[in-house]
């Protein structure tokens, strides 16, 4: 059995910006548990020789002409934020007051 | 007007261009078909009646002006909800997503609307396209047409029940590690995943970026081949977008079906991809197709890929690490919908984090969480960096193959369509399910799926899954287009005509004053 704890799966849904009741963070301690014993094997062929491939047709420097194209508006832009000032998003706070 | 929702695309193209039917007729036969069976199967999330009607409308403006269409233009074709379109909501089967409208078309969908087919909605699937039976939909289930209490696959389970129940000739599917495949196989339909970077995915709602393709969804092979001559090509739009010039995949199904076709083609039996864990009836419909493709003149030959049993391990890493990077954007600013914590102070940490716990289902949580484990400090080497490694050793096994063999079969699922509930509480049990379809996903290369049968045991679809060398997805039309011949010549009719006949249920009890 991995060693993937409640605590362990608290701070990654912090880390992943979800808050989680208790209930959920013990049903997940117990599927990422059981899916991290079977998904470990893949250490058993990946030898320090195999390289790594991120990407199944590796392309590199894709550009393009630099010209300007057709872009959204600032109303289409905008048009599915949950809240906006003006010709902007609107956000909350981005500091805590403490 | 019902035969009209009967013909394949090709068909229905044909009455179309000879001005034998309307567009619109076309069109509102499907909407018809859809009101009257979709109450149950539920195969779409949004049907835009109006929008489709006036569409075609105009279909049949320019066709009578003598103007020349794509031959496509006119036939109805269902989108799979994960792809942007400007005039219908998208939301990816999430309600983090409730309601979205995008400010723009994804590039395969306004290529659609350019060679004038007529969108009729989207289709369900589970949410960001994680799932194999579109459970995890956050819209409810859809069913599958060949049995109710079974699943339709996943997560293109919406689109594949709309082509298999006669709601639309085509749809558009995405295939992350079998999404358009598998559903395809458990449904009796057709469904392809090109090569990647064959198909623009600008729109295409992200979830394992180096994984995820998109493709046709239909009841014939050649009518896949006709849309994916439509959809395909290079997209400035998309920076994996493959720069090359690619050949008619419509003219390379017709070449499946001269005679002669299938001598000599070399076909590869993947070893790994058989035995235990496959349904006794899938297994049976697979080796008499076999036995079919020798007696056509090919030559099958058994190879081995040993690093596919370490497939779905390499995938539910890569998956999951490229997911949770992806759904970071779902920050409840720019598109979605925001959820202000209960208590505690609104900062955006906190609104961000209520919004997500809102709007995400737990399949989805749990391959963020996954995901963001496997990238962690001291994990990444052994998780992460071993699957990359995992994924050399699996595209290694490929070219291995494909060095003896024209192309690679399996059967495209291990099983026939599952009932409801089955594996939604077993996590692995879900993943394991996708041992056949995930490897081309890991190497990039294209896979088709077929129909091969009905399982004797079931009485349910069981499809033949094909695989090509990356940009050889002609190769698939041909040999698919033939085995197709063969098949519905030995059956003497095609598969999806042998699905029990759908009751409008509902709308006749209604009309019977029992509602």
């Amino acid at each position: 059995m991995s060693e993937i704890t409640a605590e362990q799966v608290a701070h990654l849904a912090y880390l992943a910006r979800i808050d989680l009741s208790p209930r959920e963070i013990t049903n997940l301690t117990h599927d990422l548990g059981q899916i991290v014993d079977s998904i470990a094997k893949v250490s058993e062929v990946a030898t320090a020789d195999t390289p790594a491939t991120s990407h199944p047709m590796p392309l590199t420097n894709v550009f393009r002409e630099d010209v300007v194209v057709p872009s959204l508006t600032v109303e289409q832009a905008l048009s599915g934020a949950p809240d906006r000032a003006g010709d902007k998003f609107r956000v909350p706070a981005i500091l805590d007051e403490e | 007007m019902t035969y009209l929702t009967k013909l394949s695309a090709a068909a229905l193209s044909d009455l179309l261009v000879r001005k034998e039917v309307s567009a619109v007729e076309a069109t509102r036969a499907h909407l018809d078909h859809i009101t009257a069976v979709d109450t149950d199967l539920h195969a779409f999330l949004h049907v835009a009646a109006d929008a489709a009607l006036a569409t075609a409308a105009q279909i049949d403006a320019r066709r009578a002006a003598g103007e020349t269409l794509n031959p496509l233009a006119g036939v109805p074709i269902a989108i799979k909800d994960v792809l942007a379109t400007q005039d219908m909501p998208t939301t990816a089967g999430s309600k983090i997503l409730d309601g979205w409208i995008p400010p723009y078309d994804a590039t395969v969908v306004a290529r659609l609307r350019a060679a004038g087919l007529v969108p009729l909605g989207k289709t369900n699937m589970d949410e960001f396209a994680m799932g194999s039976s579109t459970e995890h939909s956050a819209y409810g289930i859809t069913r599958n047409p060949w049995d109710r209490d079974r699943i339709p696959g996943g997560s293109g389970g919406g689109s594949a029940a709309a082509v298999a129940s006669f709601q639309a000739p085509l749809a558009l599917g995405s295939d992350t590690g079998g999404s358009i495949r598998q559903p395809a196989a458990v449904t009796g339909s057709v469904g392809v995943k090109p090569t990647y970077g064959g198909v623009s995915r600008y729109g295409a709602i992200a979830l394992a970026s180096s994984l995820d393709q998109v493709g046709p969804v239909s009841r014939t092979v050649y009518d896949s081949a006709l849309l994916h001559d439509v959809i395909g090509g290079h997209d400035p739009l998309d920076s994996t977008s493959l720069t090359e010039s690619w050949p008619s995949m419509a003219a390379a199904a017709r070449a499946g079906l001269k005679d002669g076709a299938l001598a000599g083609v070399r076909v590869g039996v993947i070893k790994e991809l058989s035995g235990d864990g496959f349904q006794a009836g899938v297994t049976q419909r697979f080796e008499e197709t076999l036995a079919l493709l020798v007696a056509a003149g090919a030559e099958i030959t058994e190879v081995s890929a040993p690093n596919f049993e370490y497939a779905v391990a390499a995938y539910y890493l890569i998956l999951p690490a490229e997911a949770s990077s992806n759904l970071a954007r779902f920050d409840s600013v720019r598109f979605g919908i925001r959820v202000n914590p209960d208590s505690g102070s609104m900062t955006s940490e906190h609104v961000m984090s209520a919004t997500r716990e809102a709007g995400f289902g737990p399949e989805v949580k749990r391959r963020i969480i996954l995901g963001t484990y496997a990238l962690s400090a001291g994990y990444y080497d052994a998780y992460y960096g071993s699957a990359q490694k995992v994924r050399t050793l699996i595209q290694r096994d490929f070219a291995a193959a494909f060095s003896q063999v024209d192309v690679l079969v399996s059967p495209s699922a291990p099983t026939t369509a599952f009932k409801f509930g089955e594996k939604l509480d077993d996590p692995m049990a879900m993943y394991i399910n996708d041992v056949t379809t995930i490897p081309a996903n890991l190497a990039g290369v294209p896979g088709m799926s077929l129909p091969i049968g009905l399982a004797p045991e079931d009485g349910l679809p069981v499809g033949l899954q094909i695989m090509a060398p990356a940009k050889a997805d002609a190769r698939l039309y041909t040999v698919g287009a033939a085995i197709e011949q063969l098949l519905e010549a030995r059956w003497g009719h095609t598969m999806l005509s042998q699905a029990p006949a759908l009751t409008p249920t509902e709308m006749f009890a209604s009309e019977e004053g029992a509602v």
